[in-house]
């Protein structure tokens, strides 16, 4: 019999158990009987005989080997039979741990489905990135990583066996023909890219190998999602043509929606792309490689071929190949930024859950000592004391698994707001979710904590003796006073890091939200924007497509002036260009980078930027003319060092001739509010888009948006100038839009979160740390009545009590301040470390945070004193 | 000599094994109630050795988690329902087993009870 089948049995067999020793006594009275005993007299004797009924059941129980269980059993019911009993102490812990317990479960979600769960492909853990790497060089711009070149991608992918290489490169564009014209994201691709992710069509095809090369006919494999909007969903969007950049291609395939690669929309063969970058070794132009380890081999198999080949081509191609390998590592998901976020995040639910911890271990600690007495006598009466212990183990168990349950509750319902109020979408949000794994942490924590509070009671059950504690007459062992007042310190210091740390985020917020961003943020409209793709190789038409667009932006009501622009302010994406003011080109490394922007002639009025010296540009700035570039004012500090900036020449890597200086505008903070300031890159220069050479521009066009100044709201504008700007073929589009205002505000998205989750944290953890100390205080002066009665009886007056009670807490409570001061300046050391534009920790913010606590503290700690002011001295004499 | 139904932790190993060695020795000349166990080792040691209900219904439970014995509800000469205990051939071997171990035993403690009278102690 297993001990399982046992358990289930475990009715039955007392019943046996009983039937058995019912027989026992039975036999034995007869016996008795016939022995000639009076049959009362019998009974009685063979009872006694039997030594009680209950303890033999007891040891046939331990015999039997289910004894835990049993204890378990009670133990388990006697808890619940307590905490029913004192409905208010089980309400306030249990919220405190469904608290605690839920913030640390919603993150620890997050967590898991951001940062530990593998790619979504099948079979994660065979998949591996492959990156260029530079051997000693070390750029400041992108480290030693680099995207591969596409003949390097193509020999590695033919030499090396271990791997199966494939390759995409972003290229969106323009889906015009029926419907609207939209801009949709895709991706050029090698063939095997979806077989290599494991990913079949849900119908028609994928790509082929003969797909796969120039001048083959243009094919696409298009997405789920494409497909419902502009085909309906139709099996015959199969063999269709859909126009791409003003290409038509045959679409072969669709693709799930599971295959989610930088959210494209269209696959295009990449070997169709012919443009003459795609054939040299030595440009990067953005290919990323993913790549399958084939069966039997491994990822160091792998590397050691990708080492082999790269030295074959350092040795055949040395100007393009010298010092650069290869190197294939596991494939991760992308998590950006969040990563430092949610540890963030984590640390401050771990303090809130810590302190929901203590809290209950002072509330449990001061339920024990009042119930020594219980205790006590029950060890008189023989308990084991291993089997108290385990009671009072059990007990906390039962209240922390009750308050994890609630807390899993609350993170269920958390969960998903949490991840949709993440600033700026969170990636990989759609793998967030509750699972096994989650609920197992939510166990795990809650288990812990109720051992970490159910420790507090049994610390202090082994130097329990049961005579005194039957002696004090009712009244307690001042043991407890000296846990107890470390539970204060505790809960302070822990109230004071989070609380700090909202403070000094709230001022750094306030101060970034009043920084001066350099444009003018109110009325302006920005988007990107794609001009018809079927004049894109054609660049004096792409000139004057351009041309239009300001024109006829300029006619629509409302427009103050129009502009356009590669990279627009605070918006990700930027271009950062080399320069130097007097020749001889220094080496690459040693260059001062800066920040190009291409811009036509009313750029300054729809920014709002300032104009402090020289001139900005005008028409007459145009291809043929002068070549000129306006700098910003710290460029002009640290290229030109004081000196008159204006007429001086500038060497940009943009082109092989120097720029005229004309003109000095203001800084913009470009990487945001609070990132600027940091930032390694911050000069700044502006150029005419019309002086751009033929060759470039349509490269340039590619990249271009256009900024509106509006006398009206500017999101009320967005449909009138779609419409207006589409262009004689109805195929230019608007995309990515955005006021700039939401751009600014953006970058201060990560602030203005963990401001508030923060605030709400250190919110929840003051109120905790105050209920606990209420809770103490409390119990402690309630410990104390005798005392103050006799001090009052001896002529001590109300005030004096009070000052009595409140001098003790503010002592625990100044300990606590002291310690809890260290750690929060820790603490925000890290934050300056992990959050953009943290101010230094500052002593006012600091001393605020440190007053609020210690009051809402000291006013916590006052209720309980006055009330023990009001002890009449005799009703609390009698209670001796 | 008494076995007491004191403390579970208090009995020995050797006294444990001896309860055990004599249910199972009990049984070797048929099925048994729990009763009748105790009352025949009491009878068979003449009143010496009264086995009492808190040792003996634990020990039934160990043998017969150990497997060294089956139960099984039946009726009695008197036409009563008792749970009789029936030695299994496992139980058997363990018998015998015991029945030599404790026959060295017993060898073994006369052995010490002789060398103490030997000379050369100094008393």
């Amino acid at each position: 019999m297993t001990w399982l089948r046992r358990l289930l049995r475990r009715a039955e067999m007392e019943d046996q158990l009983d039937r058995e020793l019912g027989f026992h006594l039975e036999r034995h009275t007869a016996d008795l009987i016939a022995r000639g005993v009076a049959p009362d007299d019998a009974r009685r004797q063979a009872r006694l005989e039997l030594g009680g009924p209950e303890q033999v059941k007891e040891q046939c129980r331990d015999a039997r080997g289910t004894r835990w269980v049993d204890d378990l059993w009670q133990d388990g019911r006697y808890a619940l039979r307590t905490l029913r009993r004192r409905p208010g102490f089980a309400a306030v812990a249990l919220l405190t741990l469904a608290l605690g317990s839920g913030a640390t479960t919603v993150i620890f979600t997050v967590m898991r489905g951001v940062l530990f769960k593998p790619v979504p492909f099948a079979d994660p853990a065979t998949l591996v990135k492959v990156d260029e790497q530079t051997k000693g060089i070390v750029d400041y711009r992108w480290g030693d990583r680099w995207a591969f070149s596409y003949p390097n991608f193509l020999d590695c992918q033919r030499e090396v066996r271990s791997l199966e290489m494939a390759a995409f490169r972003y290229g969106g564009g323009t889906v015009s023909g029926a419907g609207d014209p939209e801009f949709v994201d895709a991706l050029q691709v090698s063939a095997n890219l979806m077989s290599v992710l494991g990913v079949a069509p849900i119908a028609g095809r994928s790509l082929l190998p003969e797909d796969d090369r120039p001048g083959a006919a243009p094919v696409a494999v298009i997405s789920q999602a494409l497909w419902q909007r502009r085909f309906g969903a139709a099996p015959s969007a199969v063999g269709a043509t859909v126009t791409f950049e003003a290409t038509p291609y045959t679409i072969v395939g669709v693709a799930p929606a599971t295959f989610n690669v930088r959210g494209a929309a269209l696959l295009t063969p990449i070997a169709q792309n012919t443009r003459p970058f795609m054939r040299l070794r030595g440009a990067h132009p953005g290919i990323s490689v993913w790549a399958r380890i084939r069966p039997g081999a491994t990822r160091a198999a792998a590397q050691a071929e990708l080492d082999v080949v790269s030295r074959s081509l350092a040795a055949q191609y040395p100007e393009s190949n010298a010092n650069r390998g290869f190197i294939a590592e596991p494939l991760r998901p992308d998590a950006g930024g969040v990563r430092s976020m949610l540890w963030l995040l984590m640390g401050a639910v771990a303090l809130v859950l810590l302190i929901a911890c203590v809290n209950v271990a002072s509330l449990l600690l001061a339920r024990a000592v009042s119930q020594d007495r219980e205790v006590a006598l029950r060890i008189a009466l023989g308990a084991g004391r291993g089997r108290l212990v385990r009671q009072s183990l059990t007990e906390s168990a039962v209240l922390g698994i009750s308050g994890g349950t609630l807390g899993v509750a609350l993170a269920a319902i958390g969960v998903q707001p949490f991840v949709l109020l993440w600033p700026g979408g969170l990636p990989g949000a759609d793998r967030v979710q509750l699972d096994w794994s989650v609920l197992a942490f939510a166990l795990g924590v809650s288990l812990a904590c109720g051992f970490l509070f159910g420790l507090a009671p049994v610390l202090r059950a082994p130097s329990q003796r049961p005579d005194p504690a039957l002696r004090a007459g009712g009244r307690s062992v001042t043991s407890s006073r000296q846990l107890h007042s470390i539970f204060i310190v505790a809960e302070i210091a822990l109230a004071m890091v989070l609380l700090v740390s909202a403070g000094m985020l709230g001022r750094t917020l306030l101060r970034l939200s009043s920084v001066d961003p350099g444009v003018n943020l109110e009325n302006v409209l920005t988007s990107r924007m794609a001009v018809s793709p079927s004049i894109l190789s054609d660049p004096a038409r792409v000139r004057a497509a351009w041309q239009a667009v300001i024109d006829r932006g300029h006619r629509v009501p409302g427009v103050r002036a129009i502009a356009m622009v590669d990279t627009v302010p605070m918006r990700a994406g930027n271009n950062q260009v080399g320069y130097w003011t007097a020749p001889p080109e220094p080496e690459r490394m040693q260059k001062p980078l800066a920040l190009a922007n291409s811009v036509t002639p009313e750029y300054l009025d729809v920014m709002g930027i300032p104009l402090r010296r020289g001139r900005f540009f005008d028409d007459h700035d145009r291809l043929g003319s002068e070549p000129v570039v306006v700098i910003d004012e710290v460029m002009a500090q640290r290229a030109f060092a004081g000196q008159d900036p204006l007429g001086r020449r500038l060497w940009t890597d943009l082109a092989p001739t120097p720029l005229l200086v004309v003109g000095v505008v203001g800084h913009v903070r470009h990487w945001g509010l609070a990132a600027d300031d940091r930032a390694q890159v911050r000069d700044q220069f502006y150029y005419p888009f019309a002086q751009v050479s033929d060759a470039n521009v349509r490269r340039w066009s590619e990249l271009m948006s256009v900024a509106v100044r509006t006398g009206i709201e500017p999101l009320s504008l967005v449909e009138t100038l779609r419409h207006e700007l589409r262009g004689p073929g109805g195929d230019q589009v608007l995309y990515a839009t955005a006021t700039l205002e939401q751009l600014a505000n953006a970058t201060l998205a990560e602030q203005r979160f963990l401001v508030v989750l923060f605030g709400a944290f250190a919110s929840l953890a003051m109120t905790l740390a105050c209920i606990g100390i209420y809770g103490v205080l409390a119990y402690l002066t309630g410990q104390r009545v005798p005392e103050f009665g006799v001090r009052m009886a001896l002529g001590a007056s109300a005030r004096d009590v009070v000052r009595l009670v409140l001098g003790e807490s503010a002592r625990m409570i100044a300990a606590g301040a002291l310690l809890g001061a260290g750690a929060a300046w820790a603490a925000g050391r890290v934050l300056q470390k992990l959050v953009e534009g943290m101010i230094d920790t500052e002593a006012s913010t600091f001393g605020a945070m440190v007053a609020i606590l210690v009051l809402a503290a000291l006013l916590a700690s006052f209720l309980p004193a006055r009330r023990a002011s009001r002890v009449d001295a005799m009703t609390a004499l009698r209670q001796e | 000599m008494t076995l007491h139904s004191s403390r579970p932790d208090a009995r020995t190993d050797l006294l444990h094994g001896t309860l055990d060695m004599l249910i199972l020795r009990t049984l070797q000349w048929g099925p048994q109630h729990g009763y009748a166990i105790g009352q025949t080792i009491r009878a068979q040691s003449s009143d010496v050795l009264q086995v009492e209900a808190g040792s003996l219904y634990p020990a039934l439970q160990r043998l017969a988690k150990k497997g060294w014995v089956t139960a099984k509800w039946s009726q009695t000469e008197a036409n009563q329902r008792a749970k009789f205990y029936r030695l299994t051939p496992e139980g058997k071997k363990q018998l015998l087993r015991e029945e030599s171990r404790w026959d060295e035993l017993v060898n073994a403690i006369g052995r010490v009870m002789k060398a103490a009278l030997a000379p050369g102690t100094e008393e």
